[in-house]
């Protein structure tokens, strides 16, 4: 038969022209005859930006020209594109809105490849835009020409190359709009100087016409209703809560739903504090690095619902042994998700603010018709979890510091009002446990594509987002030795940000897994960076020479006080060189390739919550 | 794995077939073969890819390609309810001696001779899969020269069009 798997109507796009809402742009001077690189500079205005990040190089100068003449949008100029790229996400995932990064031809263009990768993997809205060289030299090999748009072609939402000024009023409207409607994600405008030279009459599009977009459908009552049915009637139910309860900004219908359903919850690496760690329901992050009780629970569980989640092979160990008797609702924006990893009973597309909305609704109904589940059981079970595996660590016997003791501290003294930015790797998994996150967007990090070096200019650009609220980068000595120049740019800027290393002068996470499963043959992970060792480079003096504080602290006695001494200065960045101990493993784990009922809860231990059935 | 052909309608733009031959290749499916043209709306191609992929991974291609900004519409053609072509040309050496048992085949085939040299013919074979696999094996013993081979092109029987709906979206 001939069937049509196009997917079903949706609301706001595919086909039906729609108007733009942004009601903060400026008011287009349509009509006005401009350069394009005016028109480029006035489009950003049109889109209601305020703050770019970027560097200037040949194809993109007259552009860089044109923007000195902008009142409106707030250029900062990094010391690297990746530092633009990256600051354009941390921005973005502090305000909730689209980052922008602006890099020249070629190289320029070449250095975005990494934060658009990232901000693809974590569905962050970033605009990137890169001068092209002259229309007439592409293809030619031409000076710093790269084909930047086959290049980012598979890492981002969309992609498009503008050759002529005419096309460009309408080519960074639908960028903005398309990185912000549906999952959000990274385009990429790629303009050719020649365009920028030439004149165009400016004309901002009143309607945004993409037949072929997909901003999103409705849920669909029926799978609603059906999710809400099996939540008032399973007995272990778990909601598995992803980045995309932060990304659609629906914490608050969480919440209710936490709340009415009395399910237990676990929040991914990318959805820490999208409900309080304070709230009784909440189980922490599951995963490779997840406590006990949220690993069990999902194991145990009889039903899962998977809110702007994507099963994750770090959340789900070996797939085929992952939560083996539980029934599977998934919600999620985009339609590619659903059934992508794990096979899935009741589909749910959506925004997840309409899903929250009507499931609660749905769910009161039940809830009148069958009487509140009785979870006592699975309470009582979880409870025994949580009392003999909570999160822990056994103080190092070197002498030096604890880093998870140093994290732990970090973050009770800045409170749940800080926003912590962390690289990748152990500091990264520590911050995520031993930081209890209670508001949404208090949690930065690279999740899908694990990039070193994020930390630093993520936090510039939360920091340029919102520039009242206490920053702290939370960063390894590998991760900050990647991209550190960007406290230059935040000294230069009064970007005031704090950054702690957690200096364990390894690459930790790599020397954990080679003292793990490779024999302990340290191959490469060495960084010379803690005591005892050469200290190149010394982070207080690099710190100083980049015009921000240095401190540094390397005894527990010292942690509190020089944390203390950091949050005390605010006129120019603060970068705190924690030594500490670098034999300290993140624990719990489950090694790659293993399943879930494998955790260890620490070297050589292993629960016995799978034992019991 | 089970082979499905899909009729994937797009805006006529620069670099859309380097997009979806992309998707296919990052996400590990395999195209059987794939082709494109524009159809009765210039601003609209349609491209047929016929893809060797199980029932599941089906609904990824098609869910995956449905992302794609400038993709309008996704459309399984099934064997039975539509028509299948692929258009092959065959050089072949063909003396004296082989040149009538060559013709009997391309009669036989339904197919036609294009070129005539004095030592070669070149077969051109219009049809199903099947079919054309079948002419290369009563073809196997000749001295084939070259072979150049398009890929399916597929088309609903009956009244409707694919196109019509989509055609509305893209002149909205």
């Amino acid at each position: 038969m001939t069937a049509d798997i196009t997917p079903a109507p949706v609301t706001n796009a595919g086909g039906k022209a729609v108007a733009i809402n942004d009601a903060k742009g400026a008011t287009p001077r349509n009509g006005e005859v401009m350069s394009g690189a005016d028109a480029i500079v006035h489009s950003l205005e049109c889109a209601g930006v305020t703050e770019a990040f970027g560097y200037p190089g040949g194809a993109i100068m007259p552009t860089y020209d044109s923007l000195l003449n902008s009142s409106q949008v707030r250029h900062i100029l990094t010391r690297h594109e990746q530092g633009a790229g990256h600051a354009a996400e941390g921005y973005a995932a502090e305000t909730g809105r689209p980052g922008v990064a602006i890099a020249t031809s070629g190289p320029g263009a070449t250095n975005l490849v990494t934060p658009i990768m990232n901000a693809h993997m974590d569905s962050t809205p970033l605009v990137a835009i890169t001068g092209q060289v002259g229309a007439s030299m592409i293809g030619t090999d031409a000076f710093q020409e790269a084909d930047i748009v086959g290049i980012t072609q598979p890492i981002t939402k969309h992609n498009v190359l503008v050759k002529h000024a005419q096309d460009i009023p309408r080519a960074i409207a639908e960028a903005f709009y398309i990185a912000t409607h549906g999952r959000p994600g990274p385009v990429l405008v790629d303009i050719a100087k020649s365009a920028q030279q030439s004149n165009v009459t400016f004309d901002w599009p009143s309607q945004i016409a993409l037949p072929g977009f997909n901003a999103g459908a409705k849920p669909h009552s029926r799978t609603i209703e059906e999710a809400a049915r099996l939540l008032a009637t399973s007995r272990r139910p778990v909601l598995y809560v992803g980045g995309g309860v932060i990304r659609s900004g629906a914490a608050d219908g969480l919440r209710r739903l936490v709340d009415l359903s009395g399910a237990a919850v676990v929040t991914t690496l990318m959805a820490r504090g999208a409900l309080p760690d304070s709230h009784p329901q909440n189980l922490g992050m599951p995963g490779m690095h997840g406590t006990v009780p949220a690993v069990a629970a999902l194991q145990k569980s009889d039903l899962i619902v998977a809110l702007g989640a994507r099963f994750d092979d770090r959340v789900t160990g070996k797939l085929s042994g992952f939560a083996p008797n539980a029934t599977i609702v998934h919600a999620d924006i985009d339609p590619a998700e659903i059934g992508k990893n794990r096979e899935v009973d009741v589909p749910i597309v959506g925004d997840l603010k309409d899903v929250f909305a009507q499931l609660v609704t749905a769910l009161e109904a039940q809830h009148l018709q069958h009487g509140k589940p009785d979870l006592e059981a699975w309470w009582q079970q979880i409870g025994a979890w949580r009392e003999t595996f909570p999160l822990g660590y056994t103080p190092t016997n070197d002498g030096h510091s604890s880093p998870q003791h140093v994290i732990q501290r970090l973050g009770e003294i800045a409170g749940p009002e800080a926003t912590f930015v962390a690289g990748v790797g152990q500091h990264q998994m520590w911050a995520s446990q031993f930081i209890k996150y209670e508001r949404p967007n208090s949690w930065i990090n690279s999740g899908g594509a694990g990039t070193m070096g994020f930390s630093v200019p993520a936090a510039m650009g939360a920091k340029v987002g919102d520039p009242d609220r206490l920053v702290w980068a939370i960063d390894g000595d590998g991760c900050f030795q990647m991209t550190n120049q960007e406290l230059v740019t935040c000294a230069i800027n009064d970007i005031p940000i704090k950054v702690a290393i957690v200096n364990n002068s390894s690459l930790g996470m790599v020397r954990q897994w080679q003292a793990l499963f490779y024999n302990e043959r340290y191959s490469h992970t060495d960084l010379n960076t803690g005591h005892g060792t050469a200290r190149i480079p010394d982070f207080v003096k690099l710190a100083e020479a980049m015009g921000c504080a240095g401190l540094r602290c390397e005894t527990d006695a010292d942690v509190d006080s020089t944390i203390e001494a950091a949050m005390e200065i605010n006129d120019r960045p603060v970068v705190v060189d924690f030594t500490v101990s670098a034999d300290a493993m993140v624990w719990p784990m489950i090694a790659s390739g293993a399943t879930n009922d494998e955790i260890k809860y620490a070297k050589d231990i292993a629960p016995e919550f799978d034992r019991e059935d | 794995m089970t082979t499905h052909t899909l009729s994937v309608l797009v805006e006529n733009k620069p670099g859309v077939l380097a997009r979806i031959a992309g998707l296919f290749s990052r996400r590990a499916f395999n195209i059987h073969s794939l082709a494109v043209g524009e159809t009765e709306h210039p601003d609209i191609s349609r491209i047929t890819v016929v893809v060797d992929v199980d029932e599941l991974p089906l609904e990824q291609v098609t869910k995956q390609l449905n992302k794609l900004v400038n993709v309008l519409k996704i459309v399984e053609l099934d064997q039975e309810r539509s028509v299948q072509r692929d258009l092959m040309l065959i050089k072949v050496r063909a003396d004296a001696a082989a040149r009538a048992e060559i013709m009997t085949i391309v009669d036989l085939f339904r197919a036609r001779v294009v070129d005539v040299a004095s030592d070669s013919l070149v077969i051109q074979a219009v049809g199903r899969r099947d079919k054309l696999d079948a002419l290369m094996a009563a073809l196997d013993g000749y001295d084939i020269r070259e072979i150049v081979q398009s890929g399916t092109v597929a088309i609903g029987r009956g009244s409707r069009s694919i196109t019509e709906r989509a055609r509305e979206r893209v002149s909205a």
